[in-house]
């Protein structure tokens, strides 16, 4: 990557130099390219213009209104005090690098124009839509590694030690080092305690981007609580943006300034934790728990229902929230069934099944032919992705999805339900409850299963790329079609 | 008139202050006796108005009081070692290095580039660790005047 940036503070004296100077090092450790104008006492030598013109990104550390925004305008900007330059640098070419190439692509284009006119480029500063995405990113960012690790084990123990391997035995009462069934449920039992961190590390690391450290107990508590009320990543998304609401809200009271010292390490997490943590039980944690029990109510009714809209119906719930309280519904209702041996039993799971794993190898597919509409961190799941949806492992699409909801989602709906109809149509039956491709062996007609699959991928695929490609409208429109498209259909 | 950055005269290395206010102080009249702030109560009111708009302290245990002042003569560093710390308002805890950066009103950017040199030492673990481990003033202020030098 290549930065420019720039630094003031008021005096010009002291934090300008420092925040330079701290943003020079952590370029360097992270191996990019800066040049930091310091806009002080000491006079400034102005960036080049041919090293704006090259940079991917434009951090703004400064207290006071830094001089000669207009130079520019269109490139993706990033915004922090010195302060946070001087203590968190490198949080802040974090959330630098996380914009997006297409947006790069664009702000060239503006920038040209700006040439060629030499009118000034509406497109500066950030907006609260870019704030939001740069604190979704903060937290994306850090949960990408638990889903690298704990999924690439997960898939591991499928390779392993073939669907039935969740069943086995906790590797503390039961380990032999001679099988390699036991090795397959000690990879899969690590997986899965690394997939606990999922939700809670995104809820946290929302919060930190928004109100920092104070922030970080509150969204991880809060994360964990959507986990137990069985909220998912939505309600991981909910509890961080709310964690890191409260807790820069807390900071605005004036307190006397005995008090002031344990404020950040004591009182404002005690106080947000508290806070978070009742409204996610209390008030999130029942609504949830009586939509899952209407849900699941509502499908055991629809015994006699037209098998493809089943299919489509159980693939949408799947995907919209991936792994949250609908798609558990969906799941559990699929899982339920199997006991029953039934012919339609085996067709929904094997459906459902399907439709999970469209999500994250739609990601990874448009991810890697259209990359420049992806961001660099979301260019890197794509490849652990590949290999999470072929095992049907969902959350897969979570670090795609958690960034940028409104475009993703709905397209992986869209794709999903459409592999779920497809494999009902086609009366594909599974006896499995997961494992994804390693149980291809237990797919009655394989064939046709990864028809449907291949039909869904690439459908959710073009989906996502169409609405990565338009603006905010166009992807609202987008949404709303395919919203209700699963349910019509 | 001596025009070094800092003078081992303006090294404390056993700063013994109850609060901010008392370090700034005593840190000052160093600067007073050293000839380079004409007017103790003045510069002192300058200090306090560029902390109020935000504390200086930082991560790391170092407190950076600075001001521009009429009452300043030339670009100053007078740097206090404090054993149990003060207060700057750093959320990690108390500073144990001060470093207290006087600068003239009016001065030419040319004379700012040592101040400007001086901000961006603070920031490598390198220079806070000699300053925390050093026990001879003139050898700190020394070692400042060296890693200052354009």
């Amino acid at each position: 990557m290549r930065f420019v940036a720039v630094t003031a503070c008021p005096t010009g004296i002291a934090h300008t130099y420092m925040a330079a100077e701290a943003l020079e090092q952590a370029a360097a450790e992270r191996g990019d390219e800066i040049s930091v104008e310091t806009q002080g006492s000491a006079g400034s030598s102005p960036l080049a213009t041919e090293d704006i013109r090259a940079a991917d990104a434009v951090v703004l550390a400064a207290d006071v209104g830094v001089t000669d925004r207009d130079r520019f305008a269109g490139k993706p900007i990033v915004e922090g005090t010195v302060k946070q330059a001087v203590e968190n640098a490198a949080e802040l070419l974090e959330r630098g690098a996380a914009v997006p190439a297409s947006e790069q692509e664009d702000s060239h284009r503006a920038e040209e124009q700006h040439h060629a006119e030499s009118a000034t480029a509406g497109a500066e500063g950030t907006g609260s839509a870019t704030r939001l995405r740069q604190w979704l990113m903060t937290g994306v960012s850090y949960m990408i590694p638990f889903v690298a690790a704990g999924g690439l084990l997960i898939a591991l123990s499928f390779a392993l030690g073939g669907y039935r391997i969740t069943e086995a035995p906790d590797v503390t009462e039961h380990f032999d080092p001679a099988t390699l069934t036991s090795w397959a449920a000690l990879a899969n039992q690590i997986g899965s305690a690394a997939f606990e961190f999922l939700v809670p590390v995104l809820a946290g690391f929302i919060a930190y981007g928004m109100a920092d450290r104070p922030a970080l107990a509150p969204g991880f508590v809060g994360g964990a609580a959507a986990m137990s009320v069985g909220a998912g990543f939505l309600g991981g998304l909910v509890a961080g943006l709310l964690a890191g609401a409260v807790v820069a809200g807390l900071r605005r009271v004036r307190v006397p300034k005995a008090v002031a010292g344990i404020m950040p390490v004591v009182v404002l997490p005690l106080l947000g934790t508290l806070i978070v943590g009742v409204l996610m039980f209390v008030v999130l944690g029942r609504p949830i728990a009586a939509v899952m029990t209407a849900l699941t109510d509502w499908l055991n009714g629809l015994g006699g229902a037209n098998a493809m809209l089943l299919g489509a119906l159980l693939g949408g719930m799947i995907a919209c929230d991936l792994g949250g309280p609908i798609n558990k519904v969906a799941y559990t209702f699929a899982v339920g069934g199997l006991t029953t041996g039934s012919e339609t039993a085996l067709e929904i799971m094997a459906a459902v099944m399907a439709a999970g794993m469209v999500p994250p190898l739609a990601l990874a597919l448009a991810a890697t032919l259209r990359s420049k509409r992806f961001t660099a961190a979301e260019r890197e799941s794509a490849r652990p992705a590949w290999l999470l949806g072929a095992s049907f492992i969902t959350e897969g699409a979570i670090p795609f999805a958690a960034t940028d909801p409104l475009r993703v989602i709905p397209s992986m709906i869209v794709g999903s339900a459409g592999a779920g109809a497809l494999s009902m149509m086609f009366g594909v039956t599974l006896r499995a409850p997961h494992g994804g491709l390693f149980v291809l062996p237990l797919v009655g007609s394989p064939a046709l299963y990864a028809l449907a699959i291949v039909a869904g991928v690439a459908l959710s695929a073009l989906l996502v790329t169409v609405a990565k490609s338009f603006g905010r409208r166009a992807a609202e429109n987008v949404r709303s079609e395919s919203v209700e498209s699963p349910v019509a259909a | 008139m001596n025009n070094e950055l800092i003078t081992s005269d303006l090294v404390d290395l056993d700063l013994r202050s109850p609060d901010k206010q008392a370090a700034v102080r005593s840190l000052a009249e160093r600067l007073v006796t050293a000839g380079r702030v004409t007017d103790l109560e003045r510069f002192l009111t300058d200090v306090a108005e560029r902390e109020k708009q935000m504390s200086t302290g930082m991560q790391g245990g170092i407190g950076i009081p600075h001001c521009r002042s009429e009452a300043v003569t030339a670009p100053t560093l007078a740097f206090g070692r404090c054993q149990e710390g003060v207060d700057f308002g750093a959320e990690d805890g108390p500073a144990n290095l001060v470093f207290l950066i006087a600068a003239p009103q009016g001065g030419d950017s040319e004379h700012m580039s040592v101040l400007a040199a001086l901000a961006r030492r603070l920031v490598r673990a390198e220079f806070k660790r000699t300053l925390t481990e050093s026990d001879d003033p003139a050898a700190v202020a020394e070692y400042v005047r060296e890693e200052v030098t354009p």
